[in-house]
């Protein structure tokens, strides 16, 4: 039977009716990895423990290489956590495997999910499974081309500033970010700590929901955790958008928007019209300066979370073999040059630079300034708008090298996506299409702070209403 | 030659003795096998993240209070990055622009003088690993047993005028905070440690001169030697015609000199910048006001009140309160025993010795408040003369006994009877024919002699009241 193109929910239901085994679902799928991973490359490795299918929910899924999960090297893609293997579960792993979760293998991302194309990690790209000579995206690129080549039911991801959305949509799959503090960070290797936030790429919205009820909820080793209710998510999936307010910020369409992105969002923003959404024009005026913004923030925040990674303690250590300043001073710096890629290398040195003596009012205390003004925005909009409404990334996916050598074009591609990290509000990608070249197209909707509910209602509702969620790459 | 004045700052880290660490749950404990009280969280592995331990924040408070500082209600960490092996995520979780405490002071008394030294601020932070360095030099260890210990950083304002005032300064502060109950303050241990700014300038300048930073200095004493040696010094080259450097300097004790770390070119940029992994908050004031409610009383206070309320000696009162417990044990032993001054005198003296012989502190003493004012009573009912008294203690000290029990078992009680000490003072008359005719002829002073020679011959037993009152009958009526 072929189980590995089930939706999680769909395999559930068969394994409740009896009809297939969380083991069979399993090994299914991982026959699937085996015959079409060689060609997308998603898995940087599979698990070698062996799941015991105990649990109530036996989804096989597949891990986002920042994850922290015991027993699995765990690299963000990096020479230099080589051979790092986890002593302890993430707070998400926990909830994955107290659910009952199988999990398939760690799944590839860019190097310490500083990326948009899955291209700067040390094991080399991962590809798009609709089309082998395309990015999948990134960061959590690994995730999303696995869960749209049926290599795994559904993926964990995180986002910085787009991480799992922006992949969602290159691949045509749906993938959350949840609000900052709805889902434990403890575990996840940090990159910006003000922005990650864990999230679920599934294949449809349903599977959305589902994850969210596993991974959401306070934990007390994440002092940014949040102890708010979690709801249960799949009550939110109502086919109907009737009477609410979706924010169409003018800004959004702009120079460098695709002109079949551009279409298949107004497409979509038509039919949820036609469904009864009412639709209004919004200004967030400080998003211009979002990408510049974040990319203060993020780095700054990157180059002390990167500090830890110096060759002491775990991971890569090169100690060369002439001492040039001092013994110590010389490894740290071996260690480094050689552990990191050149994106990594950017960012600590752009990180390093803002909060500088000297240079800190000037950047990254504005930065933050900013940031505020930006969430301001966002505020304003949302006191009369449900959700606000704009493409996921401004274009499909692009040719594996297109991008890699120009940074500030790969940084666009996050334009949309961005703000919400900023703001730390809820925000998700769903497919709303494909490009002529056959290349999917995501649609994004951003909501108010702990409302994913809302978000999940009208995705809910434009997927029941659309037939993207069900096509398949052919591989 | 012009006249200089010293100027002396100082930044003391103290280590706080919360049950757990300051960000993980690990056993805050000093003496372990290397790298045993380590997590995920304080060995800074990828992906973890620090929760404040709410006792080390209240520590930090009673601290600040007791400092006579504005307590900070905003509580924010920031991140002090720089590389070492001892620091195992590449930055110390520290307080930048917020501490918890600020702008106190500390009332301290040297050479006579009452000053009072301004505390700049006192801030909270973890502590960082220790490296041990492999005696074949090919390597160094690193053990993470310290890592996340909970430190409260003190600094003073500039308001030292000598190392004298220094030196007192840091007693003064370390009575303090022992009384406070935060820390063992042990510098050998290195829960307290100190590192001094020092400038000088001529005598009625305002603005400072070029100061140089100390470190390394594992003592009090080596505080003061060292900042003797280093005003010296500033003294020489400016007297020379030279510059001060602004610098920081180990102290090496051995030496007895200081030598350069680092210069200020080669200063850390530390690039602080806001902990995003640790929500800045409010405290209520609610929960200051409880751990006022809550400050014990304070050495100086206490010593005012030994004067006034059991009319005690300044010298008496100084013993008791240099130690927090002694104080407690002389209060609840005079709950028992209602005589301030002869307690005062057995801690001050017997029960001080044996403290410093043994090494111990008076709660490790076996001896209980009670237990030690039974045989004061029974030194005073002339049970036992004041000299075995003190042998009775190292006794019961020794073997963890009470008073009755110690003079029972090795006879120590006083002999009072006539009988047996008639046979004492016959033989001594015998021996002191001179003595006697002595007395005999009006020179009563020899009747002293004459009982300090039978309390010889009783071992120390003899009463010796009884003792002078026989002798005394025995010449008369012979």
């Amino acid at each position: 039977m072929n189980l590995h193109s089930l939706t999680a929910h769909a395999l559930l239901d068969l394994i409740k009716s009896g009809k297939a085994s969380a083991k069979e679902a399993y090994e299914d799928v991982l026959g699937r990895i085996k015959a079409v991973d060689p060609k997308v490359k998603a898995y940087v490795h599979l698990s070698h423990q062996t799941p015991d299918f105990k649990g109530g929910m036996p989804i096989p899924i597949a891990i986002k290489d920042n994850l922290c999960t015991k027993g699995e090297e765990i690299t963000c893609a990096s020479r230099i956590l080589k051979g790092f293997k986890s002593p302890y579960d993430a707070g998400v792993i926990e909830r994955i495997k107290n659910s009952g979760g199988t999990i398939l293998g760690i799944v590839n991302m860019d190097e310490f999910a500083f990326g948009s194309s899955c291209e700067t990690s040390c094991y080399g790209p991962t590809f798009n499974p609709w089309d082998l000579k395309c990015v999948p995206g990134g960061s959590s690129g690994g995730s999303a081309a696995a869960v749209a080549a049926d290599e795994a039911m559904w993926a964990l991801g995180s986002d910085t500033g787009g991480s799992i959305r922006q992949p969602a949509s290159f691949c045509g799959i749906v993938g959350l970010k949840p609000t900052y503090g709805r889902v434990s960070r403890y575990g996840l290797i940090a990159f910006a700590s003000s922005l990650d936030q864990i999230g679920p790429l599934t294949k449809d919205v349903r599977d959305c929901a589902l994850m969210m009820n596993i991974i959401s909820g306070y934990d007390e080793r994440d002092s940014t955790s949040v102890n708010e209710p979690v709801p249960d998510y799949t009550k939110a999936l109502v086919n109907d958008v009737r009477g609410l307010k979706i924010g169409i910020p003018k800004e959004a369409f702009v120079e460098g928007l695709d002109p079949e992105v551009r279409r298949a969002t107004e497409d979509a923003l038509e039919l949820l019209k036609k469904l009864g959404a009412v639709i209004k024009e919004v200004s967030l005026p400080h998003t211009p300066y979002a990408v510049a913004t974040y990319y203060i923030v993020a780095t700054a925040e990157a180059s002390s979370n990167l500090a830890r990674f110096d060759g002491v303690r775990y991971g890569l250590r090169v100690t060369p073999k002439s001492v040039r300043k001092n013994a110590l001073v010389d490894m740290y710096e071996e260690t480094r040059s050689q552990g990191f890629g050149d994106e990594a290398k950017r960012r600590i040195m752009l990180g390093t630079y803002s909060l500088s003596s000297g240079y800190y009012d000037a950047y990254y205390l504005r930065g933050q300034k900013v940031r505020t003004l930006i969430k301001n925005d966002l505020d304003q909009v949302f006191k009369d708008c449900d959700v606000i409404l704009t493409p996921t990334s401004p274009t499909v996916s692009f040719k594996v090298g297109e991008k890699i050598s120009d940074p500030l074009s790969m940084y666009l591609s996050d334009i949309y996506t961005i703000p919400a990290n900023l703001a730390g509000i809820p925000a998700i990608s769903v497919p709303c299409g494909f490009a002529k070249n056959g290349l999917p197209i995501g649609l994004q909707l951003m909501g108010k702070a702990f409302d994913e509910e809302m978000l999940l209602r009208i995705s809910y509702t434009y997927e029941q209403n659309t037939p993207w969620h069900t096509q398949k790459p052919k591989l | 030659m012009s006249v200089f004045e010293t100027v002396i700052g100082l930044e003391v880290h103290l280590q706080l003795n919360t049950k757990t660490k300051i960000f993980c749950s690990c056993a805050n404990q000093y003496g372990c096998a290397p790298n045993t009280n380590v997590c995920p969280v304080c060995l800074g592995l990828p992906g973890t993240l620090p929760v404040l331990n709410n006792q080390a924040l209240l520590s930090a408070i009673k601290v600040g209070l007791a400092l006579n500082a504005e307590i900070n209600p905003f509580i924010k960490f920031d991140r002090k990055n720089y590389y070492y092996p001892d620091l195992p995520k590449g930055y110390q979780i520290s307080q930048f622009d917020f501490p918890v405490a600020k702008k106190g002071y500390l009332k301290i008394k040297s050479s006579g003088q009452e000053k009072h030294i301004g505390i700049t601020r006192a801030h909270l932070e973890e502590d960082a690993g220790k490296l041990v360095h492999d005696n074949s030099g090919s390597c160094s260890l690193a053990d993470f047993n310290r890592t996340g210990t909970p430190l409260i950083e003190i600094v003073t304002e500039p308001d030292l005028r000598s190392p004298q005032e220094a030196y007192d300064y840091l007693h003064t502060l370390k009575l303090t905070l022992q009384y406070l109950g935060v820390s063992d303050c042990d510098m050998e241990k290195g829960s307290l440690r100190c590192d001094a700014n020092v400038s000088i300038r001529p005598a009625g300048q305002t603005t400072l001169g070029t100061k140089t930073e100390l470190k390394n200095m594992n003592s009090f004493r080596a505080v003061k030697t060292a900042l003797e040696y280093e005003v010296r010094r500033h003294e020489q080259v400016i007297t020379a015609g030279g510059k001060i450097i602004q610098e920081t300097l180990l102290w090496d004790d051995e030496k007895a000199q200081t030598r350069t770390m680092r210069s200020k070119e080669q200063a850390h940029d530390y690039r602080y910048f806001p902990d995003p992994d640790l929500v800045p908050f409010t405290i209520d004031y609610k929960i200051i006001d409880g751990v006022r409610a809550e400050l014990p009383e304070l050495p100086q206070a206490k010593f005012l009140r030994f004067l006034s309320q059991f009319g005690l000696t300044e010298y008496d009162a100084n013993i008791l309160v240099a130690d927090n417990s002694m104080a407690d044990f002389f209060e609840a032993a005079l709950k028992e025993y209602p005589h301030a001054k002869k307690i005062a005198n057995w801690l001050g003296g017997p029960v001080l010795m044996e403290l410093n012989n043994r090494k111990l502190s008076i709660n490790e003493l076996k001896i209980s408040p009670k237990g030690l004012v039974e045989l004061i009573a029974k030194v005073e009912d002339g049970l036992v003369s004041n000299l075995v008294g003190k042998e009775v203690l190292t006794l019961m000290l020794d073997e963890g006994k009470s008073a009755d029990t110690v003079i029972k078992e090795k006879g120590l009680a006083q002999v009072s009877d006539d009988g047996a000490l008639l046979g004492i003072i016959d033989e001594i008359i015998a021996q002191n024919a001179a003595v006697v005719e002595q007395v005999k002829a009006g020179k009563t002073n020899g009747i002293g002699f004459l009982v300090g020679q039978a309390m010889k011959k009783s071992g120390g037993r003899a009463n010796p009241k009884k003792l002078n009152e026989l002798i005394t009958q025995r010449i008369s009526g012979a």
